[in-house]
């Protein structure tokens, strides 16, 4: 099976709405494929089901390979050491500072010492732009600064996939760029793929090698940012008239 | 035909009703087999342990101090205002002592931690969940159960009958300066009428009461956290919901916990 990730056939109800009926989608190791969609598509639910927060009611969900479906809560825990995750609000722990923070899968999943933990934390503070930061408490921090310790947190232990819940909404246009300039260079640094969600188009035809449209439940197209723009499929049309 | 139809819909509701409770209790039962299976097993969480007990119990100390002076002092006076019908005032000891170990220390501790303790976890956990705190938790391959519930179950389970042996003491006390100040009951007497009908099965079913009264103070706080939707709204239904649901658990487990200490206190 090819692909870091392959869903196969996905279905998702909440309350006899049904949000995913049937998506089929490879996302090949490496890559960066940004999922575009309207509101209340199921984007969000597509990268929890990845990360195994949710359960499909129906299908396959491969993570290089592995099936993460029939797994149990326990067994799912070990599976998402290969999978970080940045939230919309990034979800930074309140009580926590920000090396804590960074700290916590560290601690949670290695049995390193307390100063190889500080020197992990400051490396992937580093990397994020945010050295020196680690004595703050999140409600110290603005909220592009809090995305980019949420993905601090997210790669410190070196995932193999990264998933992006809409990472530049609600940030002014300078955090965007930031960020944006994240999600690559973290991809060329760490060799990771990366899974975006966003409906901000300007930041997915910049950063993604390919995007997928999701619409009425399933992937109604995929390709390079570029020949998706050229389209003259309605669904596609429609969805880049209304959002251009 | 429209009684029928009437009929129809209001079992149509009541059987909706039903449903949804009984998938609640099953939710509650779920998530308590889960908490009892974390506890046990290790790593064991001390520092959040730690954490919560200090939370819960060293800033619950002065709200059960002064609510268990002032029920001794009311206790006081009312009993011995019967009892100085029948000329028995000397008496006045033993009966707020039994009163209080038995019954107003766990309760009213149990009511008053319930009330505290319980809404601030809904409100943590649901104020976490609603920003997507345990979705992250669990996101980074750690057990939310385990990180989060367990500490605060355990927590009141281990303080609130600490708590309570200070209710008792303080409420015993209190009731002992009324009486020597207001009925001039000697206090040495007090005392000593305490001293010789007290037992200890006594007690420890007042304490007994406690560590289950605690489980249901946590369990409902932390379920009804971790089941939080509709954002902050959500988080305030659900706090006002904790509050009201462990004081009625509280005072119906009460007299079913009171029953089967007896059974007890027979059988030994």
């Amino acid at each position: 099976m090819s692909g870091a990730v392959h869903l196969r056939q996905l279905y998702k109800a909440f309350d006899g709405n049904q949000v995913l009926q049937g998506v089929d989608l490879t996302i090949e190791a490496g890559e960066i494929l940004t999922i575009l969609g309207g509101s209340g598509t199921g984007k969000s639910v597509l990268l929890k089901l990845i990360i195994g927060l949710l359960k499909p009611d129906a299908g396959g969900i491969l993570i290089e390979g592995q099936d993460i479906v029939p797994l149990r809560e326990e067994e799912l825990l070990k599976v998402r050491q290969k999978v970080g995750m940045l939230f919309q609000g990034a979800a930074l722990f309140d009580s926590l500072s920000v090396k804590e923070n960074v700290a916590f899968p560290l601690r949670e999943h290695t049995l390193m010492a307390e100063a190889e933990i500080g020197s992990r934390v400051a490396e992937v503070l580093a990397l994020v732009g945010m050295t020196g930061m680690e004595e703050k408490f999140p409600a110290e921090l603005s909220g592009g600064m809090r995305k980019r310790v949420g993905l601090a947190r997210a790669v410190a232990l070196t995932p193999r996939v990264v998933l992006y819940d809409e990472p530049t909404t609600g940030l002014d246009p300078r955090n965007v760029d930031k960020i944006n300039e994240l999600i690559t260079a973290l991809r060329a640094k760490l060799q990771v793929t990366s899974v975006v969600v966003t409906h901000d188009l300007q930041s997915a035809f910049r950063i993604s090698d390919r995007v997928a449209l999701l619409s009425g439940g399933q992937i109604a197209a995929t390709g390079p940012p570029g020949e998706i723009a050229q389209r003259d499929d309605p669904v596609v049309r429609e969805f880049l008239a209304g959002h251009l | 035909m429209k009684g029928v139809a009437l009929t129809r819909g209001l079992l149509l509701i009541l059987g909706g009703r039903v449903t949804e409770l009984l998938q609640q209790l099953g939710d509650v039962a779920l998530l308590t087999g889960r908490t009892l299976y974390h506890a046990f097993k290790p790593p064991y969480e001390l520092r959040a342990l730690i954490h919560q007990m200090d939370h819960v119990g060293v800033k619950s100390i002065s709200i059960c101090a002064i609510a268990a002076v002032f029920t001794g002092l009311v206790l006081a006076l009312q009993t011995t205002y019967g009892l100085a019908r029948f000329g028995a005032k000397a008496y006045v000891g033993i009966v707020v002592s039994l009163s209080m170990v038995r019954e107003l220390g766990p309760v009213l501790t149990a009511l008053l931690v319930g009330g505290r303790v319980g809404s601030g976890m809904t409100a943590e956990l649901g104020a976490m969940k609603v920003t997507e705190q345990i979705d992250a938790m669990r996101a980074l391959g750690a057990n939310h159960i385990k990180k989060l519930v367990v500490p605060r179950v355990l927590s009141v389970m281990l303080v609130l009958p600490l708590l309570t042996v200070l209710a008792d003491v303080l409420g015993i006390l209190g009731g002992m300066v009324i009486s020597q100040y207001e009925f001039h009951v000697d206090a040495h007497l007090y005392l000593t009428t305490i001293w010789r009908n007290l037992r200890l099965a006594d007690v420890l079913s007042g304490l007994g009461k406690t560590v289950f009264f605690g489980f249901l103070i946590g369990i409902v706080g932390c379920y009804n956290g971790l089941e939080v939707s509709g954002g902050t709204e959500g988080i305030g239904r659900a706090t006002t919901a904790t509050v009201v649901t462990s004081a009625i658990l509280v005072l119906i487990s009460d007299f079913f916990l009171t029953k089967f200490f007896w059974w007890l206190e027979l059988l030994a």
